[in-house]
């Protein structure tokens, strides 16, 4: 028996903290512009993403997300898989905040970084949360526009500059493409609220060929299409993926490691929702709309041109930048699977791989923040040798890479293991093709993490370095991800449960 | 308890080392690597297990705790000895130390890097023997890679970074290959195991098998696994033709990784037949390949020897009598008898010991002479008297001379052999792999008679001295670790008989 009954509302605490934390920012700014205190700007930043992160793992183990609150008609949603990325959201924010302390000590804008950070996770939560087609979008554009200008935000480097431009124009195509394919959908079915849609389907594949929108099938199916277009790009997946390498090159390295991780999460929670509960592929199958052909292929193509490109690289922020396009790719291996007996298993296995993923990705762009910190350059030739003089940091680094091409001792071991088994599990012949993409994949990844790994371990450096600063931020949140890392693997179990049961209930 | 407190002081210590000033290091490795000696020592005193950990039998200082339930299977942590594990964990605990001792001399860069990476590779093969769930095996398995890929990669000689990548993609692609085969056969097994647990894993697939998968009956399937594990614990072994990676990373390995390669790593791929091949699978499956496999062993011991043969290197040398040395396991295990299983086992022990002592003879004929070519040294007996006498008694190890461990393993696994009743040609097979011995001494004596014995030359410009005592101690250690197997091998033996036993009588005539 609760002493104080709190409102429904109160469930979306965590996303609030972090839009609470963005208005404190500007607040504290706005009381004396002139005089920018960077320790207070970065503490409150990191001191509100930890506060939500605590607010959705104590949610998350108190059972607040089952069996889940529908708030505004719901509109919005706080179940299970929402607050598992909840914590994945604010993982990566208070990561990056924390170490963007060092990496932004030149900058100009303090504030206004920090609550743009603020405000794009807010947007990346609340896309978590969305349950409804217009709110799904204002989420999706509350993340996204901060994060233009997030990208762009060094000024004074042209880079930065270009690929903010490339990052919006792309953005804005992708929106509209989205945007378009919501109207289809409403056209077709007359409601943007997930459920609502969920049931006009399951109406007509019950009543066949003549139900009153049987005729929009056709419709409903490009709307549908235009959708996975649209998350395709927020998830940086194939065929809207050639801006990540461009963005992420050009931006800061903390929000490449923003985008990478984070923004990618939230693309795939709208993307594991509206399939789930919009268009759920039984329903979809009876009216003639398989989508699960549409991710098996996208899932393939994805790890394949991420991974082949990034084998390519020279540089390495380009090469981590396609790494992620080819995780993308794995990550899609949880829709592409849901046709199955054993589809929430494979659900649930990217849903694990997400946050894993977030982690180690955030930690290996950190390490290129610190690298660029440092001003050694961008290319393997010029990590050279490394790990002679940061030991530590080169380590963190080892471990990210070989976690992120999937060998043991590390978390991404298990996430790609589960991903390979659940999707053998599903049974068809599509998706053994799909498991053997992914091994085949992660065989060629090790190929160009190793290759990093020998930069920094084993070869020479070609210019005499002075000693490397060591600053603290930026080591805090490095070593934090690595431990994490290692870590989550004997912690695997309660991730392995939450996303189980998030993934089950969704698919139920 | 005490294995977790075995493994989780190496991996502090590991940490602690490697964060150490590179001046303390050694010194620091070397007292923290004695932790492991003695907890592995006690262990070895208070060892109360019988019977195989697979079949059945009692486990000493076993724990198990559930640690991941996903879909249908338990992964869980799952550690325990019996008499097969636990000589490998003492041999591995002693070498470590031995080895860090002997790294004092060459390994004059970034010093706590290498002790702390010595240290984390020891904590991870302690692993490997101990675990007894599949998972956990693998991770400790696979962990153990990493740090040698960077112990060759940055110590290592003039070619290390060929020879790091090589055995890092050898041993890699062979671990996937056997981790898909096994999971295959989980997979296969369907109900009848509900977690990665060997002995229930081992328990079901000699228990009527797996159904079937992908379209291929169970029996087929299970030759199919068994082919592929072979296969992936053959690069590790190194049974010819998979032993390529070998003498690129041992000649290019800093000596005391090199000791570690040989000495542990290797038996990492014989303990790993032994467990998986061997003991998990029904006798039918090993006797469809019980001809191929005991002609690759011949192969391996005959080739292997011929190689040693060729070399004018002294490590390369060493390294080849490896391939020559595993292939006696190979023998000892498909001969299928208690002593050529428990011979096999021996050899492991034995040839860990033996191998460890002849690269840090070689490794300090080496930091003298500052060459390993047998045609640039002779002489040395004169200058350096005390390591030379260790380098030739090793070497009369590794001949199989009567009361040095080397003489009972191959009398062992050659008695074993002979006589399998399971295995057909046992005699021919036999007879064929004993030749090796007299192309063993043949190299090795021809080989020390260059470089040892004669007038003192060296072709390099260095001065050479007697060897300092830290470099020497370790393998006098060895060196009676190895007469004291030799003198009294039930020492091991009673409780690898034990341990090996239940394997043939699971497995029934062949």
């Amino acid at each position: 028996m609760a002493l104080v009954e709190l409102p429904d509302w109160a469930a979306l605490a965590p996303v609030l903290a972090l839009a609470a934390t963005a208005l404190v920012i500007f607040v504290v700014d706005g009381i004396d512009p002139r005089r920018t205190d960077r320790q207070l700007l970065a503490g409150l930043a990191a001191g509100g993403s930890l506060f939500a992160l605590a607010l959705a793992v104590w949610f998350s183990l108190a059972g607040v997300g089952d069996p889940g609150f529908e708030l505004f008609g719901g509109q919005l949603v706080v179940d299970e898989m929402a607050l598992f990325f909840v914590v994945v959201v604010a993982v990566v924010t208070a990561l990056i905040s924390i170490a963007s302390y060092d990496y932004m000590t030149e900058h100009a804008y303090q504030a206004e970084y920090y609550s743009l950070v603020l405000l794009a996770a807010t947007g990346m939560a609340t896309m978590a949360t969305a349950n409804s087609l217009v709110t799904i979008f204002i989420a999706l554009e509350l993340a996204s526009l901060p994060s233009y200008a997030l990208v762009a935000i060094l000024k004074e480097n042209r880079g930065s500059v270009e690929a903010g431009l490339k990052y919006f124009l792309i953005g804005a195509l992708s929106s509209a493409i989205f945007v378009y394919g919501v109207s289809l959908i409403y056209g077709a079915t007359g409601h943007l609220q997930l459920g609502a849609i969920a049931d006009v389907i399951a109406g007509e594949a019950e009543a066949g060929a003549g139900h009153a929108i049987a005729e929009f099938d056709g419709m409903l199916g490009l709307g549908v299409l235009m959708v996975i277009g649209g998350l395709a790009f927020k998830t940086a997946s194939v065929p809207f993926h050639f801006w990540a390498p461009d963005a992420y090159e050009g931006a800061p390295a903390p929000i490449s490691a923003f985008l990478s991780s984070a923004s990618k999460a939230a693309g795939f929670v709208i993307a594991f929702r509206i399939f789930t509960e919009a268009f759920p592929i039984d329903a979809m199958v009876g009216i003639g709309v398989d989508w699960t052909v549409a991710f098996v292929v996208l899932a393939i193509v994805t790890m394949t041109v991420g991974n082949f490109a990034a084998a390519t690289q020279e540089n390495v922020k380009r090469m981590l930048a396609y790494s992620s396009v080819g995780h993308a790719g794995y990550a899609l291996i949880g829709l592409a699977g849901l046709s199955g007996a054993n589809g929430e298993f494979v659900l649930a296995a990217a849903m694990m791989h997400l946050l894993v993923y977030g982690f180690m990705n955030t930690g290996a762009f950190l390490f290129v923040a610190l690298a660029e910190h440092w001003g050694v350059g961008r290319t393997f030739a010029d990590y050279n040798g490394l790990a002679s003089r940061a030991p530590m940091a080169s380590v963190a680094m080892t471990v990210f890479l070989f976690s992120l091409a999937g060998i043991p001792p590390f978390g991404g071991f298990f996430s790609k293991y589960f991903l390979f088994v659940g999707a053998i599990g599903v049974g068809s012949t599509a998706m053994l093709v799909v498991a053997a993409a992914l091994v085949v994949n992660s065989a060629l990844s090790l190929y160009y993490y190793s290759r990093l790994v020998k930069a920094l371990w084993i070869e020479e450096p070609t210019i005499e370095r002075a000693t490397l600063t060591k600053p603290t931020g930026i080591y805090a949140a490095i070593v934090v991800a690595a431990v994490m890392t290692v870590v989550i693997l004997p912690g695997f179990g309660p991730v392995a449960d939450a996303a189980t049961a998030a993934a089950a209930a969704l698919v139920a | 308890m005490m294995i977790e407190t075995l493994l989780a002081v190496t991996f502090v210590g590991a940490f602690a080392t490697f964060l150490a000033p590179d001046r303390v290091a050694g010194k620091l490795a070397f007292l923290i690597s004695l932790v492991p000696v003695a907890l592995s020592l006690v262990m070895f005193g208070a060892f109360d297990g019988s019977g195989n950990a697979l079949l059945e039998g009692t486990l000493a200082f076993e724990s198990r705790a559930e640690w991941i339930t996903v879909g249908e299977y338990t992964i869980s942590w799952f550690v325990g000895l019996d008499g097969i594990s636990l000589p490998l964990v003492v041999l591995t605990t002693i070498l470590t130390t031995l080895a860090i001792v002997s790294s004092w001399t060459p390994i004059d860069e970034r010093e706590s890097q290498f002790y702390g990476l010595m240290l984390f590779i020891e904590a991870n093969l302690i692993g490997v023997f101990v675990a007894l769930d599949f998972f956990l095996w693998f991770i400790f398995w696979e962990a153990v890679l990493i740090p040698m890929y960077l112990l060759i990669g940055v110590w290592g000689g003039p070619r290390r970074k060929y020879a790091a990548i090589k055995f890092f993609v050898y041993t890699n692609v062979a671990s996937l290959v056997m981790f898909g085969a096994f999971i295959a056969l989980v997979f296969g097994l369907g109900d009848a195991v509900g977690s990665f647990a060997l002995p229930e894993i081992a328990d079901a697939t000699l228990d009527g098998g797996p159904d079937g998968l992908f379209g291929l009956d169970g029996a087929s399937l299970l030759s199919v696994v068994f082919v592929a594990m072979f296969l992936g614990f053959a690069v590790k072994v190194p049974i010819v033709p998979f032993h390529t990676w070998l003498p690129d990373a041992h000649v290019e390995a800093p000596t005391p990784a090199s000791v570690l390669l040989a000495g542990v790593l290797l038996k990492m791929g014989t303990y790993a037949l032994l467990r998986f091949n061997f003991t998990m699978f029904p006798s039918e499956v090993l006797a469809q390949f019980a001809i191929p496999i005991a002609a690759i062993a011949v192969i391996s011991v005959i080739y292997g020897a011929m190689l040693a043969l060729a070399q004018t290197d002294l490590k390369r040398i060493v390294a080849y009598s490896s391939v020559s040395s595993m292939g006696y396991v190979i023998l000892g295990l498909i001969a299928y008898t208690q002593f050529g299983v428990g011979g096999a086992t021996f050899q492991m022990v034995s040839h860990g010991l033996i191998s460890g002592l002849m690269f840090m003879a070689v490794g300090v004929v080496y930091n003298a002479t500052h060459t390993r070519m047998v045609t640039d040294i002779s002489g040395l007996a004169d200058r350096m008297p005390i390591a030379v006498g260790i380098l030739i008694a090793g070497a009369f190890g590794y001949m199989g001379l009567p009361l040095m461990s080397g003489f009972a393993a191959e009398y062992f696994i050659f008695f074993g052999a002979f006589g399998s009743p399971s295995l057909p040609y046992a005699p021919l097979f036999t007879a064929l792999a004993m030749f090796g011995i007299v192309v063993v001494a043949g190299y090795l004596l021809f080989a020390l008679q260059r470089t040892v014995f004669g007038p003192y030359r060296l072709e390099t410009d260095y001065e050479v001295g007697r060897a300092p005592i830290h470099d020497v101690a370790p393998m006098f250690v060895l060196l009676g670790l190895i007469v004291a197997l030799g003198v009294a091998p039930e020492l091991i033996f009673e409780m690898i008989r034990d341990a090996v036993t239940p394997v043939i009588e699971n497995g029934g005539e062949l």
